[in-house]
């Protein structure tokens, strides 16, 4: 049982506060949904949890099954157990998925421990088979020319791989068309279980009539403003998020 | 970083295969040389070279005149780097050899000599997929063996002190055809003082089918290595060669001035890889140029990791109908390192094409410069260049410079150029470090990410060694 607990956080670029003071605990087995409009921190908090150099964190804490992530470099906390699926990935010329992937997997094993090669493509091609992704798609370059609809499911491929304990999803719907999201979204059903968290960034509520998340939180100016269950979602799509803006506004200051 | 200077013994040699990295070639154990020119150079320096290799009038009258050739030539400053300036000629030993016929057998070699060897993986991948190796010590070779199968097949492998003495109206009629002696100031140098490298003849229709290898090993401080290669490939004939070199780390600069020419008569196929390592207070001064006769095909492909200058142009001399040229380049030019290399094409035929892929990496406050040459004259119909040159950045105070010189007279011809610099970028790393990757392993996979095309086409153990020589170099590269 794992728990990624996000204690009153306070994030800014440069001198600009995003975040401002957020609170929010994902347990294994959880699926939360983050929604709110543009410019409200949501893929900032993506980042920090990741561990972006570009963000200082001025308050609060995050913390992977009790211990503090904060002083531990992106790759560290890759190991530790967190993933994020981005919202933007970065091609990486030249190097295959597959030999990335087994670059990620060699990584995680102890100094001097080498990765068992035919295990390593077995268990690619299992989880390729669970993704319904063609066998061809490996040998292509990171991300290189791929659609937005490929670049996503090669994020979901690395996800499955690399068995994360907690997954923070980054507008894993934005770039694509209908038949793409419903592909992607089967990915991200087929991974979950009582092993995963999910933490769902979107600004969209279609996504989350593929992917039905436990928990419905509203970010608004670097707050969770608002939580709920699902149906919390179905109300913002209905009223939009100026309905949040106005309860907000007449709650005395 | 690195500094793992050995003083050898016996029980440090071990697990030679594994061995392969930076560090590999960087310890040195004490040799007894029976044959040394003493310091600096003179006439009586190439008299004492050409008496101790028994050699012909011709050739010593041949040293002699290229003595006067480099004395004479002042060094390409008005474009090459200044650095050049630093070389003290005074200073250098010219010839240091312990025997001077090369055994057959390893275990003929001095067992002072064979260590090095060993240590550095020879024997091994000669028993595993070579078909003949030569491995040079100094000034002289000190193993030179071709498998039997190739050598029934009329195939000649040997040094090139052996091939002047052995066969020489074949020797003779290509030496110093392809780069005369004046071609510029190093080859000068070299055909005053060479000795070693390789003399290679491939009977006409004779394809080698497993590569041939030559290791040039540079053991001695204040040491230059000349080495003089000649490559005949007979009409419709094919043959691969490899050399890789590594030098240890002394304080003081070591020359390496090699020239290689080569010869595809009619139809014939040569491929020449090069990996070279050499430490970084290396002088790596080379001139290697092919000649290309009706639809024969010259490839290199050209690795330059280390050394502290590098100057070398492999080029092709498109002399008959048909004939193909191309130079396929890798250079990696780390803090106080200058890769300064390129590819020189020089159609002279109808119907010549010729392909020029370069990649440099420059780290830290290395340098790369691409200096690339195509020569295409107007009275020509038919030929086609094309060349590539990237450069990928990897720090923000490294540096690359790209000096093409495309000379392309007439309508009849057509000519390709690209170029691009990219960078390593933050968002990439980022990408790859949430992935679990350290930084420094990022990095090493965009580095081999961004040569990988170009590293398919080496064979499959020296794009191993490759790699694992970019991982070493990229670990010291970040924070």
């Amino acid at each position: 049982m794992s728990s990624l607990v996000i204690h009153d956080l306070h994030v800014s670029i440069g001198d600009k506060p995003i975040v401002k003071g957020l609170s929010l605990t994902v347990n294994s087995g959880e699926v939360h949904a983050i929604m709110g409009p543009n410019g409200t921190g949501k893929s900032t908090l993506a980042k920090v949890i990741a561990g972006h150099p570009d963000y200082t964190v001025t308050g609060g804490d995050v913390l992977l099954d009790g211990r503090s992530v904060l002083e531990q470099e992106a790759d560290e906390r890759a190991r530790a157990g967190l993933f994020l699926a981005f919202q933007y990935p970065s091609e990486i010329p030249g190097v295959s998925i597959a030999n990335f992937l087994r670059a990620a997997v060699q990584a995680r094993l102890p100094e001097g421990e080498e990765i068992d090669a035919s295990a390593y493509y077995k268990r690619l091609y299992a989880k390729m088979d669970l993704l319904k992704i063609d066998r061809k798609f490996t040998s292509r370059s990171v991300n290189e020319g791929f659609s937005g609809g490929e670049k996503k499911r090669c994020e979901i491929l690395q996800m499955a791989m690399l068995e994360p304990k907690m997954a923070v999803m980054d507008e894993t719907d934005s770039g694509l068309d209908i038949d793409a999201l419903r592909i992607v979204s089967e990915g991200v059903n087929a991974l979950r279980g009582p092993g995963l968290g999910v933490l769902m960034i979107t600004h969209y509520q279609r996504l989350l009539s593929y992917i039905v998340p436990d928990f419905v939180h509203v970010m608004y100016d670097g707050r969770i403003v608002k939580s709920g269950d699902k149906s919390l979602a179905l109300e913002l799509e209905t009223r939009g998020y100026d309905w949040v803006k106005q309860e907000l506004a007449a709650l005395p200051a | 970083m690195k500094s793992l200077i050995d003083s050898g013994t016996a029980a440090t040699v071990e697990n030679p295969v594994a061995g392969i990295d930076q560090t590999k070639g960087d310890f040195t154990y004490d040799v007894a040389y029976e044959f040394d020119a003493g310091t600096g150079l003179s006439a009586r320096t190439v008299d004492y070279i050409s008496s101790v290799k028994k050699e012909a009038d011709w050739i010593r009258a041949f040293r002699h005149q290229a003595l006067q050739v480099f004395q004479s030539k002042p060094m390409p400053t008005h474009w090459a780097t200044r650095d050049l300036e630093n070389i003290d000629f005074d200073r250098i030993r010219y010839y240091l050899a312990s025997g001077q016929k090369p055994k057959r057998t390893w275990d003929e070699v001095p067992e002072d000599i064979k260590r090095t060897f060993e240590r550095l993986g020879i024997p091994e991948q000669e028993r595993k997929f070579l078909a003949g190796v030569e491995a040079q010590f100094d000034s002289e070779a000190a193993y030179s063996n071709i498998k039997e199968i190739v050598a029934k097949q009329g195939v000649i492998f040997v040094n090139s002190t052996e091939g002047l003495r052995e066969h020489p109206e074949l020797f003779r009629r290509w030496f110093g055809k392809v780069i005369p002696t004046g071609d510029n100031k190093f080859s000068a140098l070299n055909s005053a003082v060479f000795s070693g490298g390789s003399f290679i003849y491939v009977p006409p229709g004779v394809k080698v089918a497993q590569p041939l290898q030559a290791y040039f090993r540079i053991n001695a401080e204040n040491f230059g290595q000349f080495e003089r290669t000649l490559i005949i490939a007979d009409e419709g004939s094919e043959v691969t060669y490899m050399e890789g070199c590594t030098a240890p780390k002394f304080s003081t600069a070591t020359l390496h001035s090699a020239v290689v020419e080569l010869v595809a008569l009619k139809g014939a196929k040569i491929q020449y890889i090069t990996v070279q390592n050499w430490a970084n207070n290396v002088f790596n001064l080379v001139t290697k140029r092919g000649l290309a006769h009706e639809e024969a095909e010259i490839k290199w492909i050209d690795c330059n990791i280390g050394s502290r200058l590098t100057m070398k142009y492999p080029g092709v001399v498109l002399k008959g109908r048909k004939a193909r040229g191309e130079v396929i380049s890798i250079a990696l030019a780390n803090d106080g390192q200058h890769q300064d290399t390129g590819a020189k094409m020089i159609h002279a035929a109808d119907e010549t094409t010729s392909n020029v892929v370069s990649k440099s990496i420059s780290v830290g406050q290395g340098r790369a410069t691409y200096r690339g040459q195509v020569h295409i004259p107007k009275r020509l119909r038919g030929c086609k260049n094309n060349t590539e040159c990237d450069a990928l950045l990897i720090n923000t105070n490294s540096r690359t410079d790209t000096y093409p010189a495309i000379t392309v007279r007439g309508e009849r011809n057509s000519v390709q150029h690209e170029a691009s610099v990219s960078k390593v970028s933050e968002d990439m790393i980022f990408y790859m470090q949430q992935r679990g990757l350290t930084e420094g392993q990022a990095m090493s996979l965009a580095v081999n990410g961004f040569i990988n095309d170009l590293a398919r086409q080496f064979p499959m153990e020296y794009s191993v060694e490759l790699k694992r020589l970019i991982d070493l170099e990229m670990e010291g590269s970040v924070g």
